[in-house]
């Protein structure tokens, strides 16, 4: 094991690490002390990394494990059910999408906030594929969950954030008049 | 086709994750439903918002130097490696000096097993057989010592074997292991029952408060085991668990 690689490798990845830590943790101490955890242990299991695999997606899992049994990842755990079956809510109750909507959705503001009020589980979904971009493989892998469970636990995680953007747009309309 | 049975791969078309058949089936279902084709829309300009999701929060320049210093840290310690001679030359003036001033409690035998550890780090050759698997080092000791002994499997462990050399305590001779943890050297002696290892045996663990070497010794069978090292005493600990279960 060599430390320089490993900071080589492991250093560029800084800024994103932390900025996952802090959606996770939605604090900057917890982010922090995440950070710092995930990079100590990563250096430490560096030898189990094999060269020619995605460090990234290796680091993610490394800071999300590390998320899961931290205090906040533990009351996560036990708050939040688990629902891996997509329930199926009609995708037809509305017809038109309704301006404010449309404009909510191009609000990154708004976004960012709805996304924060998201439950863990589909919260790290939505970081780890719209934001991070990684393939459902990827995730699937990181997260330790079968493909199928990504598929439907990001499904939903959108429809709800697109729900809570929609009250939040009926809110704000009906507070304007 | 119904909405309902398209819903849950509309995200999966989204983000490329279907096979060429499923993608040609929503499309074609998408060219003819309001209500999916509008449903992809919104997804579409939800997922584009998201993006600013990334950069949202930023490290402080503060933590980034902290975190960096944490990386680095090991990496001084591998200078020192490079630097060993010079390391160890100092390392043997000062265990000199210790001994020089003369501390009458701590026995003689101890100082010369120090004093193996010592020699064997500061020689221009670490060990006379270099390897790191217990089936090459073993084998190199016939003919050379009266006595034979088990080394366990290090792979998955925190150790690694870096090799073995011969060496002689009171004219007896014995097997010197090096074994490294981390950027820590340790030596494994390995003696006869015969061989008097003094205050080293009487005492089985502990460190040495005038050199900071860690020592452990025990007994199995007719072989006497002592291991030196400045690593920690639970580095020291472990290793000797392991080398007990190897000799019972």
């Amino acid at each position: 094991m060599d430390p320089e690689f490993f900071e080589m490798l492991a250093m560029p990845l800084f800024d994103q690490l932390y900025n996952l830590a802090h959606w996770l943790t939605g604090d900057r101490t917890d982010a922090e002390d995440l950070v710092q955890e995930t990079y100590a242990k990563a250096l430490k299991g560096f030898k189990s990394f094999e060269e020619g695999t995605n460090m990234r997606a290796w680091m993610f899992k490394i800071l999300r494990n590390t998320f899961m049994t931290s205090r906040t990842g533990l009351k996560v755990q036990n708050t939040v059910p688990m629902e891996d079956e997509f329930d199926r809510v009609d995708l037809a109750t509305h017809n038109i999408t309704p301006e404010s909507l449309l404009l909510q959705l191009e609000n990154s503001q708004s976004v960012m906030n709805a996304l924060s009020e998201l439950p863990v589980p589909y919260r790290e979904m939505i970081l780890l594929s719209d934001m991070e971009e990684l393939s459902y493989k990827e995730i699937a892998e990181v997260l330790a969950v079968p493909i199928g469970t990504v598929m439907s636990r990001l499904s939903r995680g959108r429809k709800m954030l697109r729900q809570a953007l929609l009250a939040d747009s009926s809110g704000r309309s009906t507070h304007a008049v | 086709m119904q909405c309902n049975s398209v819903a849950t791969m509309l995200g999966a078309y989204l983000d490329g994750e279907l096979l060429p058949d499923q993608t040609a089936v929503i499309q074609e279902h998408l060219g003819g439903c309001i209500q999916c084709s509008s449903e992809i829309a919104e997804m579409a300009r939800l997922q584009r918002s998201l993006r600013s999701a990334r950069g949202h929060f930023a490290p402080s320049a503060e933590f980034r130097r902290k975190v960096q210093k944490q990386m680095s840290s090991p990496k001084r310690r591998s200078w020192l490696i490079w630097s060993m001679p010079v390391g160890v030359a100092f390392a043997t003036i000062l265990l000199t000096a210790l001994v020089w001033t003369g501390h009458a409690r701590r026995s003689a035998a101890f100082a010369e097993l120090a004093d193996l550890h010592v020699n064997a780090l500061s020689s221009t050759n670490l060990v006379d057989v270099v390897s790191t698997d217990r089936h090459t080092v073993k084998p190199w000791f016939q003919g050379k010592i009266p006595f034979s002994f088990n080394l366990p499997e290090f792979s998955g462990t925190d150790y690694t074997l870096v090799g073995g050399r011969m060496v002689y305590f009171h004219q007896q001779p014995g097997a010197q292991l090096i074994v490294s943890m981390h950027q820590h050297k340790i030596s494994v002696l390995i003696f006869q029952r015969s061989v008097d290892l003094g205050r080293a045996f009487s005492e089985p663990a502990g460190v040495d408060r005038g050199t900071s070497f860690g020592i452990e010794g025990w007994q199995s069978q007719q072989l006497r085991f002592v291991i030196v090292s400045d690593a920690d005493p639970a580095g020291i600990d472990n290793l000797a668990r392991l080398l007990k279960l190897a000799n019972e």
